[in-house]
């Protein structure tokens, strides 16, 4: 177990590393050169000379390359990202500043729509109705298809403006975050859903089922005790992915309801061009995701005793 | 946002998959034993008729002919200009002379919907052909070559995986600079990793088969083997995938355009439509409702269709 769990921590290094070379190489190695990006701001204005070679110096982007990365990566290895070029706060700072309303944002919205995906996926699964069970199974490639932006406008427009249920901007207390982790969601319920009804679908087919029934277990003990539990593990298996979508719709989500957030702050950071504050975004989304799967992996055997923790199990 | 997702969605159950998501999917489908004995042109007949047996399916396309009819030629379906309003009929809500209303400068939403999908359409197309041609070479070469370069090609591609394509875009947009073009070029590159994935599983399948292994016994090059058998043999899950693909990459692009990244007003592009529209959420539900829904019908359409092609592949004799 404990090698496993070994062997996993570096794999996820491993991601981590390669998340930021690669993100290195996109922000600093491509087109153009950052320096000449950040002290422009925007392509139009002219480029002050003397400013792109003091912020060359500063950055070291004047030695050779490998000997800039690795200067880099030894910064980053201690959470050092370089500067804001906004406002010259650390990078990590000003992510780490705004990062527990995003977490508080992404929990609701995490729960919301496991709540909504699993009851959808249930309802389409074990109801005895034709006409019900096609309906709520065509929710979901609804869900997915809809722009994430488009259901918070009418999300705003229909309970902030309409009904005054809630209010329509902001951060301050339980009722802002209503709509926002509704939005966010939405698309990641349709998704859950889908993948739940599917193997739900699956499982109720398997012999184990019948043997269940034939025993004389109740309907509501085969649906939720056992079919329920066992195709809930495929769901599972997307839960690093599920979670960074739920980044991604932060992004649109904390930008509608204009809420300060990781999701907002990226936004401001690619408008003003900051590309330190953009690398540290692109790492936590990595290191997030990195995290998640090592979660998923240590709670596997817990839900399905069958997989063998020592011999690795295929996440 | 979740191209990842719905691909591995579609491919949990490939047996039993498609009845959740689409119910007129369930339509029995002949066994492809019954056509052998028939003529092409029967075949063809059996074809056409299985099509229209999903009028679910027939509505996708229909969408979709619509909307690029919309970008081919705008001035057959609105005589309005989508640039110049008419200062008098602000804000008007639809009616049957404004189908989609008129928005605060007094231009009619219709027109610039229909003028606009020329823009989205074209963005959308860049962003697939960026991920196709990219990823399906670097999955050829991965799948092909072996060894080193096949680890060296998917590790990157896995890290690629792990960071939400939305934010890849929004990385690569700081780098290359806003416009339709940048954002397409953007959502292309983010989803490179999926199509070598596919690519790649692809060639190693076809790589194993005995007719690849006859010709490159019988001597063909290497470089002969994959254009003539390896390529058009992976193509049919390649295709699926740049159907779903195409609907992801409308929802990305819109949502890049929405945030403000995309081309500068008057110019119309889906996305900036509605946001646009979020000025005047109480005087006019119109502005953001109706381009929204747009959007949404053709994604759904897009969805529908590469649904439609993998059930197809599967089953293929």
């Amino acid at each position: 177990m404990i090698r496993y769990i070994g062997q996993r921590l570096l794999q996820g290094a491993f991601v981590l590393w390669a998340a930021y070379t690669v993100s290195f190489l996109i922000l600093y190695l491509l087109p153009g050169d950052a320096v000449s990006i950040m002290a422009s701001g925007d392509e139009q204005n002219a480029v002050d000379p003397a400013l792109v070679e003091k912020l060359r110096a500063e950055y070291g982007l004047d030695r050779p390359l490998y000997e800039q990365y690795f200067i880099a990566l030894f910064k980053a290895l201690q959470l050092d990202f370089g500067l804001s070029i906004k406002n010259g706060v650390p990078a990590t700072q000003t992510v780490a500043e705004v990062l527990p309303e995003t977490i508080k944002l992404a929990v609701a919205g995490f729960a919301l729509a496991v709540l909504l995906g699993s009851a959808l996926a249930v309802v389409a699964a074990f109801s005895r109705n034709r006409w019900i069970r096609q309906a709520f199974s065509s929710l979901p490639p609804l869900g997915i298809a809809v722009p994430t932006f488009w259901i918070g406008l009418l999300l705003l427009q229909f309970f902030s403006f309409r009904l005054r249920l809630f209010p329509a901007i902001g951060n301050d207390g339980g009722q802002s975050l209503v709509l926002p982790a509704l939005t966010l969601a939405i698309p990641t319920s349709a998704v859950i859903a889908q993948l739940l009804t599917r193997s739900l679908h699956q499982t109720l087919g398997e012999p184990y089922i019948e043997q269940i029934r034939a025993k004389g277990a109740s309907e509501a003990l085969i649906n939720f005790g056992h079919a329920l539990r066992n195709a809930a593990i495929p769901t599972l298996t997307m839960l690093g992915i599920l979670v960074g979508n739920l980044l991604a719709g932060a992004v649109v989500s904390e930008t509608v309801f204009s809420r300060a957030g990781i999701g907002r702050l990226t936004v401001t950071a690619v408008n003003s061009r900051d590309i330190p504050v953009v690398q540290t975004l692109v790492v936590l989304a990595a290191a997030i995701f990195v995290v998640t799967s090592l979660i998923v992996d240590l709670i596997y055997p817990l839900v399905d005793p069958r997989i063998n923790t020592s011999r690795g199990a295929k996440a | 946002m979740t191209q990842q997702l719905v691909r591995e969605t579609r491919s949990v159950d490939p047996a039993a998959g498609h009845s959740a998501a689409a119910p007129e999917a369930s339509v029995p489908v002949p066994p492809a034993a019954d056509q052998a004995s028939v003529t092409w042109a029967g075949a063809r007949w059996a074809g056409a008729r299985r099509f229209l047996a999903k009028p679910g399916l027939v509505l996708s396309v229909l969408v979709l002919a619509l909307v690029i009819l919309w970008a081919l030629v705008p001035q057959a379906f609105t005589q309005w200009p989508p640039d110049t309003g008419v200062p008098s009929s602000r804000l008007k809500p639809p009616s049957a002379e404004h189908w989609f209303g008129t928005d605060s400068l007094g231009r009619d939403l219709f027109s610039r919907v229909v003028h606009g999908s020329a823009t989205s359409l074209a963005a959308t197309a860049v962003a697939v052909a960026v991920g196709l041609v990219a990823g399906s070479a670097l999955g050829l070469l991965a799948g092909s070559i072996r060894g080193w370069v096949d680890d060296a090609i998917m590790r990157v591609m896995d890290v690629l995986l792990a960071i939400p394509s939305l934010l890849l875009s929004l990385a690569l947009i700081t780098v290359l600079g806003f416009g339709t073009i940048n954002i397409a070029i953007a959502v292309g590159i983010a989803s490179v990793a999926n199509f070598a994935r596919i690519m790649r599983a692809e060639t190693l399948r076809v790589s194993t088969a005995v007719y690849v292994e006859a010709a490159r016994s019988s001597g063909v090059r290497w470089h002969s083997i994959l254009l003539r058998h390896v390529l058009p043999n992976a193509a049919g899950p390649v295709l699926a995938l740049s159907a779903l693909e195409f609907g992801m990459a409308v929802l990305s692009i819109s949502s890049l355009s929405f945030l403000g990244f995309g081309a500068p007003p008057p110019s119309a592009e889906w996305g900036s439509l509605v946001a646009g529209g979020r000025d005047y959420l109480v005087a006019a539900w119109w502005l953001v409702t109706l381009p929204g829904v747009v959007i949404a019908a053709v994604v759904l359409s897009t969805n529908r269709i590469s649904h439609a092609f993998q059930d197809s592949e599967r089953n293929r004799p």
